[in-house]
């Protein structure tokens, strides 16, 4: 047994996208177990691993963590992205939960029927543009640093980054009047560990293509 | 600026009722102003107060806070409902987040379309008594202590509690199979706080009320509406 946090999902962003994210922004190896048909979801149903069944699991410290919110809440406090009081703390779940909506936004694009896509996806921009960028194009105004909050690498940065490239693959230009978040994207990416995760080869899932929800929903359903 | 937090909601329990358990159980009083109509939101948003837009918004502590989860664990982070370390945490964060699941479908189910509203109900059912409530009997079970988590009351206790009861508005006899989870209700039911607020007047009419009065109805369309489009 490594000491390894390990991940159980199937070979996709989904929930477990951002947790990939942390882990590597964090600079902490991971391994990942796929689910690739609906028998392995039902093994680890079974193996009484899943707390109420669902997936994200990520085994980590001797627990089998499960909620896609609780092991990011523990991964950013025991790896010091978490901001240094309380109040930071409050901040940074407010711009993560943010971004979680948005990113579900985001998630449920590809699986929208044909003739409501067009629909939804520009409800989608206009959500990013006008409710979710602007937030946080504020907050960098606001205080003139380089992070999101008290001045230092936290996880709202990094989820923060992680929405920002989602975004653009949706919409290349979305980011054509934010000028702050245009140097925030260059600037996060360039740390490190994160720049290490960006590159080819890394543990960073692609985009769902529609042509595999299909084999994803079999797992699911 | 110190003072009572200030709760903006609609009068309903929607996203705000678990706030407002957590601020009871942790004897903080607390103000409410109720949205009643579509300019109060707008006066919210163009006074520049909703962060995303969006309510629940909670002032406290110099904070305009906005997000359930956000204000939840800031809350009981203060008041010492969060257990004493980070594996603690871990657990209540979990527990915390399956309850939520479990009460998102139930705040859900008054919009149910009435063709499918009875298969919702019974999906609520099955969840809750196959899914959540097994697993904090099971917890309750394995330690033997009155708490879910460190053997003291925490958020996760507080939740629960706010699920059976909502759940048993549906369905009294949903514990039946549950004889831990009856005794954890009875005993958080008599802490001396949250029996205040189980009694307190306000308290009383949201319960009875409920999701199920078409005033609480058109409140929830308020938010709903200006929610993000669900799929």
């Amino acid at each position: 047994m490594s000491g390894k946090p390990k991940l159980h999902y199937f070979n996709g962003r989904g929930r477990m996208e951002s947790i990939r994210w942390l882990l590597a922004a964090a600079g902490v190896e991971f391994e990942e177990c796929f689910l690739e048909t609906k028998d392995d979801l039902t093994k680890l149903r079974k193996d009484g691993s899943l707390l109420f069944q669902q997936v994200p699991l990520v085994e980590i410290d001797g627990m089998k963590m499960v909620q896609t919110r609780a092991i990011g809440n523990y991964i950013a406090a025991k790896y010091n992205l978490y901001g240094k009081d309380l109040k930071e703390r409050a901040l940074i779940d407010m711009y993560v939960e943010g971004i979680a909506d948005l990113n579900e936004l985001l998630m449920m694009h590809v699986s929208q029927p044909a003739d409501k896509k067009q629909e939804y996806f520009a409800n989608l921009v206009d959500k990013a543009t006008n409710r979710y960028f602007p937030v946080y194009e504020k907050v960098l105004k606001d205080h003139g640093q380089d992070f999101l909050v008290g001045n230092q690498l936290s996880r709202a940065d990094v989820q923060l980054l992680e929405i920002l490239l989602m975004a653009e693959e949706c919409k290349p230009d979305i980011l054509a009047k934010f000028p702050l978040l245009q140097s925030f994207k260059a600037r996060i990416s360039n740390i490190p560990t994160i720049k290490k995760f960006l590159q080819p080869g890394s543990q960073r899932k692609p985009p769902l293509q529609e042509k595999d929800l299909p084999s994803v929903m079999k797992i699911f359903q | 600026m110190a003072g009572k937090p200030k709760l903006h909601y609609s009068n309903g329990r929607g996203r705000m009722e678990s706030i407002r358990w957590l601020l009871a159980t942790a004897g903080v009083e607390f103000e409410e102003q109720f949205i009643e109509k579509k300019e109060d939101l707008e006066k919210l948003r163009n006074d520049g107060y909703l962060l995303f837009q969006q309510v629940p918004m909670v002032e406290i502590d110099g904070m305009k806070m906005v997000q359930t989860r956000a204000i939840g664990s800031y809350i009981a982070a203060k008041y010492n409902l969060y257990g004493k370390d980070l594996k603690e945490r871990a657990w209540i964060d979990m527990y915390v987040e399956g309850t939520t699941d479990l009460m998102v479908m139930i705040m859900y189910h008054p919009f149910e379309p009435a063709d499918t509203k009875e298969k919702n109900l019974a999906l609520i059912i099955e969840r809750a008594t196959t899914r959540y409530f097994p697993v904090y009997e099971k917890a309750l079970k394995d330690h033997g202590q009155d708490y879910l988590v460190g053997n003291k009351l925490s958020w996760a206790d507080i939740h629960l509690l706010e699920a059976i009861l909502m759940v048993e508005e549906f369905k009294p006899d949903i514990l039946s199979a549950f004889p831990l989870l009856q005794a954890l209700e009875g005993r958080t039911s008599n802490i001396p706080k949250i029996t205040t607020f189980l009694q307190a007047g306000e308290a009383t009419e949201r319960w009875e009320g409920c999701c199920h009065s078409e005033e609480e109805i058109q409140y929830l369309i308020v938010w709903l509406l200006q929610k993000i489009t669900q799929p």
